[in-house]
């Protein structure tokens, strides 16, 4: 599992070491984010309007407008009264703008049995998401602190499982866990989805900081071995401190990651604390009657609100994620 | 002092003790148990009646199983070719030195912040005959048109194609272009003096040479192939009928509505082979890497 890895110079957006120069074992890690573009390439005439450079252009707005429609018609649908939607016209903007769908997807919509709107999904993917990133980041860290410099026998191993693992289906772990968490009494609660949640975001959090640690300098740890620091000291008091950007790209991978789980939610969560995938696709798929479609795309954004938000606003960072944890998804 | 010193000594092993845990006991241990219970006769609950290789059997002779496969076929082709096309034609163009390049970037990427559930369902709504955008290109003056596929047996899958290639091909781009950004600007200079044209250079030099970000691609598309659950539960629910079902939710259904988990572990071992097809390649270039 291993690809030519960009050399460490194109990597400027996220400040610090990050790529080692060469990785045995990186994993399906993209490149270093896409960085600026050579200032030389040969072609260095003078761009103008030509034939060709017109063609790139309309090319790249078709797409870009492929690409966002989907985003266009949520948004205009969940801002019309359903007359309108019926009358046809998915694109056409609303005539009378209403947030009165927002409100009833928020609040009042049925997810099931009870009619109160997604917003308790939303409560409980919060409550899924915080144990889930902070544990998480916490265990990546001291595996990859303990991978790259302590290097324990066997150590390697284990993480090539835990590599291939990532790219296992889920359905063929999923039974036994089941099996296991309601043998412990834990099947069905917080916890037990937290627990899974560790499990499976494990070989991507692990991975991530495995690879920044192989960045930092050997002699900044021998010198602190020397100094007489143990594991958990040089761990808390050198590399922990070093390793805010990293810790910010592993906090938005596994963010998005929890956010945007299904399966797990579904089959671990329980009842009281399905996330808020579950509850839009029961909203959508299970509820009878008349489709509500601006209700349901009122839902639909409330729900990708957060990762889109994040990755808006992250750009960069989120790209560098995406990258280097594409094992995800 | 003594204990001290140990614990001291210990402390790499005992800090990896989750990862191990779960590398052994989640992950080999629970795919082992799948593999034993895909044995057995079990459906509720696990039983210990070993019965051989008949849950096979049974599974090979399921329609719906087999049905599964030929989707997740005619799916995986569809969606790895559409994704590589797509990916690279948009990582090519956006390197033309193009204006507003970080806008048309972060616009080919944002799909893939979504969910898949969110991805299933705004592309149900969109493709509903009738109301969806079948009903703008009526409006436009072909009152015929109509564009069903969504509830056309023979056509769904195809639908799922277009849903899943739009929320990932953001991917195969950043990936692409990164790997472009990669390429030695002296191989642009020896081109241009021999006046090779550029799509000469990209087609011929060019891609071969990105052939390690290719394979990552492949890795993860063909991986995230297999994987594919939500996205069908969100569009389709397996339907209409059963003719967009996929193996991963044959699966489900078996574990959790159907009780009949034997068949359904039978299931999960056989998804676990193409994946571990997949790996060996990598698995081995690592290894050779490390015996040089």
């Amino acid at each position: 599992m291993s690809r030519s890895i960009q050399p460490p110079a194109l990597d400027r957006d996220v400040a610090a070491p990050v790529q080692p120069e060469h990785g045995p074992e990186q994993g399906p890690v993209g490149p270093a984010p896409l960085p600026a573009r050579a200032p030389v390439r040969g072609r260095s005439r003078r761009r103008r309007w030509n034939p060709a450079r017109i063609g790139i252009y309309v090319f790249l707005l078709g797409a870009a407008a492929f690409f966002l429609l989907p985003l266009y018609v949520m948004v205009v649908t969940s801002l019309k009264p359903m007359i309108e939607i019926r009358q046809g016209g998915i694109l056409a903007l609303p005539h009378a703008w209403t947030f009165e769908p927002w409100r009833q997807a928020w609040s009042g919509v049925c997810t099931g049995a009870a009619c109160e709107g997604i917003r308790g999904g939303f409560r409980n993917s919060v409550w899924i998401t915080v144990p889930s990133t902070l544990l998480a980041i916490a265990i990546g860290a001291v595996n990859g602190y303990a991978l790259s410099f302590w290097r324990p026998r066997g150590a390697n191993l284990l993480f090539g499982i835990l590599l291939a693992g990532a790219f296992v289906p889920v359905q063929v772990m999923i039974y036994p866990l089941v099996r296991v968490m309601a043998l412990a009494g834990i099947f069905g609660s917080l916890p037990a989805i937290v627990l899974v949640h560790l499990v499976f975001g494990m070989p991507v959090m692990t991975l991530l900081f495995r690879n920044y640690y192989a960045g930092v300098p050997h002699e900044l740890f021998q010198a602190a071995r020397i100094d007489g620091g143990g594991f958990w000291r040089i761990f808390l008091q050198v590399m922990l401190p070093m390793s805010l950007p990293i810790v910010v790209v592993a906090a938005i991978m596994q963010v998005t990651g929890v956010w945007n789980d299904y399966i797990l939610g579904l089959v671990f969560a329980g009842r009281d604390n399905l996330p808020m995938t579950v509850e839009l696709n029961n909203v959508i798929n299970t509820t009878t009657g008349t489709r509500q479609y601006n209700v349901n795309m009122a839902a639909t954004i409330l729900t990708a609100l957060l990762p889109l938000a994040l990755y808006f606003f992250s750009g960069r960072w989120f790209v560098r994620g995406i990258a280097a944890g594409a094992v995800k998804g | 002092m003594k204990a001290a010193r140990l614990a001291a000594r210990l402390a790499p092993h005992t800090a990896l003790l989750p990862m191990a845990l779960t590398a052994i006991v989640a992950y080999l241990g629970a795919a082992a148990w799948t593999l034993y219970i895909s044995m057995t006769g079990s459906r509720t609950f696990p039983s210990g009646r070993f019965i051989g290789l008949a849950q096979y059997g049974r599974l090979f002779d399921n329609e719906r199983w087999m049905l599964s496969l030929h989707n997740l076929a005619v799916y995986g082709v569809l969606f790895v070719a559409a994704c590589l096309a797509i990916g690279f034609l948009l990582a090519v163009f956006i390197d033309q030195r193009v204006r507003g390049e970080g806008v048309f970037r972060t616009i080919f990427l944002y799909p893939y912040a979504m969910s898949f559930v969110a991805t299933g369902l705004v592309w149900q709504w969109l493709l509903t005959p009738g109301d969806g955008i079948d009903g703008v290109v009526r409006g436009l003056g072909f009152p015929g048109f109509s564009f069903d596929w969504i509830v056309r047996q023979d056509m769904v899958i195809y639908t799922v194609v277009i849903a899943t290639v739009w929320q990932a091909s953001g991917l195969v781009m950043a990936l692409m272009l990164a790997g472009l950004r990669g390429v030695d600007p002296d191989i642009w200079k020896a081109a241009r003096l021999d006046g090779i044209p550029p799509w000469r250079v990209y087609a011929r030099i060019v891609l071969p040479m990105l052939w390690p970000t290719i394979a990552t691609v492949l890795l993860l598309l063909s991986t995230a192939v297999v994987k594919l659950y939500d996205a069908v539960v969100a569009m389709t629910q397996g339907g209409p009928g059963t003719a967009s079902e996929v193996p991963t939710k044959f699966i489900m259904d078996h574990l959790f509505l159907r009780s009949n988990v034997g068949l359904a572990s039978a299931g999960a071992v056989v998804l676990l082979v193409p994946v571990l097809a997949l790996l060996a390649p990598y698995a081995y270039a690592r290894a050779r890497k490390e015996a040089a």
